[in-house]
């Protein structure tokens, strides 16, 4: 969808290529969208004088002043709102909601405001709105702290729907999402902040939109995003030991869904599990199993097999290691499905 | 201070007077806010401590905020109900609400365990500002039922500038029902101080709505007892919701996950310290000769007592079974969550067996 042009260094000797931690190279996209377009805001709570509570905005206040960097008032409908207001204006607002489950204060002015303006000004009306929001579990946290809610934006037309699983897709997933003219909902693994990863920031990547292989394999597929796929590269390594071959694809984004990507890899090895740690019942999963069984139904040597969390509210930090998709869940699901 | 809050006991201790809350406390009563706050501080100094030992995931600290929690606990009758957002743990304490329910919680080990029945006590919010919609329902749910009962709802400066909290004061105005908004303003929202979330004094806010607010000194547990009860008495009477700001300070982190040194002035935490609400109640009642230095050592003592006895069973506090996440997710049987237990348990047996981890 977007194209990013990439500024020049702006002190001429940063290095194209540094080793960056998931959460600082969020950082880094976030000082180079204000540098390159004025427009570009940050809202949201603590955003300002403490950087966000994980730290994503650090520094960017005292940089660029509270005039881009805007601490709010603690209310989501009014954050998401005023973010409206001011794209109308012709900002680009990168919003932060602090945690997945207080999105939902601002759930209406998305899915009733954002995600269809566009559509009912027939094309007048730009809205290019991020969403940031950290998301899913495995952190020990209290409730509302750890939830994967993409699904619940992503039946929502008008919405696009990113989410990076390393260093380098975070920084380039930010500055597309930021230069997109749509809205995008941008979910971050936040139990994934500080994984290191080389991120090129001088290299203008494609579509943040395509699927990618990060793993080939023939055996069969695993399919993930977000957190989720570390987990599942860890589980493709554990299962090379018993000499098992799984490809490994990152799908980057959940609305739209790049078939073509898992489709090829399907046809490959036969066989798909899809990972998420959002609740399996309704969720991305199922419109995937669907949409591959319809495309590949010839190729499936299994059914389309989805390992994810619950039909149950996310449960509290001690159980959490027993409802997450770990390694061993996923290379079960493997068996299963090489089992048919 | 702003001049204008209510106060009933200087910072050093001295009683004053004033014309429209007063209380008079017998000696007793006076030894028993001591106490109380002195037993709230210990347990929320221990839930600090044990976080730091990685016993619990987070810790909401209360300190600075006993005499606001405890004066208007201690207004509350047995009938009234009351609705919670997340630090009020000395609120729970007052409603006889084990300390270690609050801890299990904050450990990870459920979302909320005890029963909101049993003393009137309603599960923790961590959302900001939603419970003040349910209290104010409790509220026209108890005017329905012409019952004697009032309602409190203990929420954050930060929360009043949530809808919810806008839409809770409309409602409660226009069925004029019995509930009281309880605002403990301790001066910041994480990182952001109470100018970020509103222009004009909190209590002033209620003027709007068509009901009175009020100011009251948040560090002095006299005057927070005086106007709570005040209010809660005419919610009593019919005559609708009342907005209580108690004025007071955070002086530790936001959760146990903050640093503050990021984002405020250690002079400023200094002078609060000054007003520290303990202090000021231990000043009055030495200068009342209503209780001797041998009291204070024993409230002391069993403090100490209570948070052993807390240490020890958090330690000892045995893992959920993992059945729990499919327990209590609908009242009535579902098909979905009784397959995917009996899928969990078929995996979980299996492991077993097979000796993995
Ligand atoms: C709807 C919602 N948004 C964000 C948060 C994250 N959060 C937790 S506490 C807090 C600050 C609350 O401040 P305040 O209402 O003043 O209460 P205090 O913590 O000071 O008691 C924030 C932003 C949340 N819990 N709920």
């Amino acid at each position: 969808m977007t194209t990013v042009t990439v500024a020049p260094a702006a002190d001429g000797v940063r290095p194209a290529t540094r080793t960056l931690p998931l959460g600082r190279a969020l950082n880094e996209a976030l000082r180079a969208a204000m540098e390159q377009d004025p427009k570009v805001l940050i809202m949201g709570e603590d955003v300002g004088r403490l950087g966000g509570v994980f730290r994503i905005t650090d520094g960017l206040q005292k940089d660029f002043g509270e005039s881009r960097v805007m601490d709010t008032p603690l209310a989501e409908s009014g954050i998401v709102g005023t973010a409206i207001g001011l794209a109308l204006r012709g900002y680009r607002p990168v919003v932060e909601i602090q945690f997945d489950g207080f999105v939902f204060p601002g759930y209406d002015q998305i899915v009733t405001q954002l995600a269809k303006m566009h559509a009912r000004s027939l094309g007048r009306i730009k809205l290019p709105v991020v969403i940031r929001i950290p998301y899913g579990g495995g952190i020990g946290a209290v409730e509302h702290h750890s939830e994967s809610p993409e699904a619940l934006f992503a039946h929502v037309a008008g919405l696009r729907i990113v989410s990076p699983s390393n260093a380098s897709d975070a920084y380039w997933m930010l500055r597309q999402a930021i230069a997109s003219d749509d809205p995008v909902i941008f979910f971050e693994p936040k139990r994934r902040y500080y994984e290191k990863g080389a991120v090129d920031t001088e290299t203008a990547p494609g579509d943040p939109h395509r699927a990618h292989v990060v793993r080939e394999g023939r055996d069969a597929t695993l399919l993930a995003y977000g957190p989720a796929v570390r987990t599942c590269l860890d589980s493709a390594a554990e299962a090379e030991r018993e000499g098992r071959s799984l490809e490994v694809v990152d799908l980057r984004s959940v609305s739209p869904i790049d078939f073509d990507t898992i489709q090829t890899s399907v046809e490959k090895t036969g066989r798909l599990v899809v990972v998420h740690e959002a609740p399996v019942f309704f969720g991305s999963g199922a419109e995937i199993a669907a949409r591959i069984t319809e495309r590949c139904f010839h190729h499936l040597e299994a059914p389309v097999l989805r390992v994810g969390g619950y039909h149950a509210p996310y449960p509290p930090a001690r159980l959490e290691e027993r409802y997450l998709p770990d390694l061993d869940r996923v290379l079960d699901a493997v068996d299963r499905s090489l089992a048919y | 201070m702003s001049t204008d809050a209510v106060q009933l006991l200087t910072p050093d201790g001295r009683r004053v007077r004033h014309p429209d809350y007063d209380i008079d406390l017998s000696h007793e009563e006076l030894r028993g806010l001591y106490r109380d706050m002195v037993l709230a501080r210990r347990v929320d100094g221990e839930g600090v401590t044990l976080q730091r030992q990685g016993e619990l995931g987070l810790w909401p600290s209360l300190l600075g905020q006993e005499a606001a929690q405890v004066g208007s606990a201690r207004a509350l009758r047995p009938a009234d109900h009351v609705f919670p957002s997340y630090r009020d743990h000395a609120v729970a304490l007052c409603r006889d609400v084990d300390p270690l329910n609050l801890l299990a919680m904050f450990r990870g080990v459920n979302n909320g365990g005890w029963d909101p029945t049993d003393h009137g006590f309603h599960l923790y919010t961590l959302v900001i500002g939603s419970q003040t919609l349910h209290a104010t329902g409790y509220a026209m749910g108890v005017a329905k039922d012409g019952a004697e009962t009032a309602v409190i709802a203990y929420f954050g400066d930060g929360a009043t500038s949530q809808g919810d909290v806008s839409e809770a004061f409309n409602f409660a105005a226009v069925y004029d029902a019995p509930v009281v908004f309880f605002c403990q303003n301790n001066q910041w929202a994480i990182s952001e101080p109470t100018e970020r979330q509103t222009r004009v004094p909190i209590h002033r806010r209620a003027d709007g709505f068509g009901f009175p607010g009020v100011r009251v000194d948040g560090n002095d547990v006299l005057a927070c007892l005086a106007v709570t009860k005040a209010a809660l008495e005419r919610a009593r009477r019919g005559e609708g919701p009342m907005l209580v700001e108690a004025y007071t300070y955070r002086m530790g982190a936001h959760t146990t996950s903050d640093d503050p040194t990021k984002y405020r002035d250690s002079a400023e935490v200094e002078e609060w310290a000054g007003r520290d609400p303990i202090a000021r109640l231990k000043a009055h009642l030495l200068d009342l000769g209503a209780a001797d230095p041998s009291y204070f050592d024993a409230v002391d003592q069993e403090a100490g007592e209570l948070a052993q006895h807390l240490r020890a069973r958090v330690r000892s506090m045995p893992a959920p079974d993992a059945e729990a996440i499919f327990r209590h997710v609908y009242a009535d049987p579902h098909a979905l969550v009784d397959e995917e237990r009996e899928a969990f348990r078929r995996y979980e047996a299996n492991f077993a067996v097979t000796g993995g981890n």
